[in-house]
């Protein structure tokens, strides 16, 4: 088994409608049910991020996300699957689910 | 000598795509099942001449590269588990395993394939891994094909295998229900081989290369004889065997391009004509609803079919092209149902299915429109959609063509 991120890609900057949270809540239910599901969580908006440098000495803090990109992360899934082929089937899903793209990576192995 | 060079070269043709197929399923790596049947090759040509030709070369190659890549593996291996590992990868060759699920979809050259063309990868990696993996060619023979540094294509193929080795892109035949996609992604790969071929899209590139085109075909050949069944491959095959049976009759010595109703017919080859035909009969007779090669393949059948331009059946190109555009209502297949009709109801009414296409980037659009206006004795058009035509390059043999064609016309 591999395990990939799924992250969720967003534009808008809005949080999801009450329709797309409970296509997730089902979605999410069916993957724990087939054993795909490892973790998912959504996330605050960018704005709310502060990047730490603790490389040398005392740490710096900046305020607000490390690149600034008309798309960002809003959430992600940690799935589990033999291969692309039923990762790539979930995504599509969970796309679906969350009406947005979906960024697909593997994690590394070993 | 000659004799045995040309044994190796035929045996490399036939047997890579095996060999490699073969250990890549074995050793579930398909960089070091890429490199272990090189060498294996490469043995062979120090050996054969010596030993003589072993009476079953491929599995000759397939053992040698298996216990290669054996020897290497353990010579590599400093962790223990990898070790155990090593161990216990047998010298002899192990039956498959999922055998029985896919019937006759079982070969490893399939699993071969479908991996080379899949989705997750970008189309100009998917074309070039295919022709390293599966076709054998070489690295520097792939980069001159398309026109790139050795160095970038090496990169292209080296990234596509990394990211099938660490995204985990399956070795094997797809998801029963990914499958028609798949296939169909397949031929779109063998496709842009063969046109890449038939008609280069750069000015800098030979405008027809006989390479090319062969590997298409010999390519799809191999992917029929994985999916007898499918008819869109064997629609797929027809069309290219009817087109490269034009080939040598589609350029002229001078390196221009001949249009299909200027073309020396006698010079088409009959033998390819045949084998096509009797595909797109086979496919008619078999009563299943046709798909887009397949339609391709009868189109191209009616054209082959006239042994002179008069003779062709111009309606039955025109129905084929509207049963075409109920699959695929593209305006490229509006535009090459309008050609056909300018031979039926004349260039007015063509013009006016022609103009308004949303094809404006498209050379083949305006040189067509160049043609039904020179038809219609509207010189001073006509050259100015030569003009858009030839502004939009394509290879040296299209662009000779459309020029000696603008410079035709008469005075404005």
């Amino acid at each position: 088994m591999a395990q990939y991120l799924m992250s969720v890609l967003d534009e808008a900057g809005g949080r999801g409608t009450a329709e797309e949270m409970a296509a997730i809540d089902v979605f999410n239910e069916q993957m724990q049910a087939d054993g795909h599901w490892v973790f998912a969580g959504g996330l605050a908006s960018p704005g709310t991020a502060t990047v730490v440098d603790g490389r040398d000495g005392e740490p710096v803090f900046t305020d607000g996300p490390y690149l600034e990109s008309k798309e960002h992360i809003i959430g992600f899934w940690i799935i589990e699957a033999p291969h692309l082929d039923v990762a790539l089937r979930l995504a599509a899903q969970g796309s679906k689910a969350c009406n947005r793209r979906v960024e697909l990576r593997p994690f590394l192995s070993e | 000598m000659t004799g045995l060079g040309a044994v190796i070269t035929r045996v490399h043709r036939e047997e890579w795509a095996r060999v490699v197929a073969t250990l890549a399923r074995r050793l579930g790596d398909l960089d070091v099942a890429e490199e272990m049947a090189a060498e294996a090759f490469a043995i062979a040509v120090e050996r054969w001449p010596v030993d003589g030709v072993p009476p079953n070369p491929g599995a000759w190659l397939t053992t040698t590269a298996h216990r290669k890549a054996i020897d290497r593996l353990r010579r590599e291996v400093r962790r223990e588990e990898k070790h155990r590992e090593a161990l216990m990868l047998s010298d002899t060759p192990e039956p498959p395993e999922d055998l029985g699920a896919f019937g006759a979809f079982d070969d490893d050259r399939l699993r071969l394939v479908f991996t080379c063309c899949h989705p997750a990868l970008a189309m100009e990696a998917r074309i070039a891994l295919t022709l390293r993996m599966v076709g054998g060619l070489t690295v520097p023979e792939i980069a001159r094909a398309f026109l790139v540094q050795e160095s970038a294509m090496g990169r292209r193929i080296t990234r596509a295998k990394t990211k099938i080795k660490a995204a985990r892109i399956p070795y094997g035949v797809p998801l029963r229900e990914d499958l028609p996609a798949r296939v169909t992604g397949v031929l779109a790969v063998l496709y842009l081989i063969f046109n890449e071929g038939y008609l280069a899209s750069e000015p800098g590139k030979e405008p027809v290369r006989g390479d090319l085109t062969a590997e298409a075909i010999r390519l799809t050949r191999l992917v029929r004889e994985l999916l007898p069944a499918d008819g869109e491959v064997a629609g797929l095959l027809a069309l290219m065997l009817l087109t490269e049976a034009r080939r040598t009759a589609r350029v002229s010595a001078g390196g221009e391009l001949v249009a299909l109703g200027e073309q020396d017919r006698g010079a088409w080859d009959r033998e390819l004509i045949a084998e096509g035909h009797a595909l797109v009969r086979a496919r008619l007779a078999c009563g299943q609803a046709p798909g887009r090669y397949q339609i391709l393949a009868a189109i191209n059948a009616v054209h082959t079919d006239a042994r002179d331009v008069r003779d062709t059946d111009w309606s039955q190109v025109v129905a084929l092209y509207d049963q075409l555009a109920g699959l695929d209502p593209s305006p490229i297949v509006r535009l090459n149902r309008a050609i056909a009709v300018a031979e039926i109801d004349g260039p007015q009414v063509a013009l006016a299915q022609v103009d308004g296409l949303p094809l404006e980037d498209y050379r083949v659009f305006h040189a067509t429109r160049a043609d039904l206006l020179r038809r219609l004795g509207h010189s001073e058009q006509s050259r100015a959609a030569y003009d858009r035509a030839i502004a939009l390059a394509g290879n040296s043999a299209e662009t000779a063509y459309l020029i000696r064609r603008r410079d035709q016309l008469g005075g404005p």
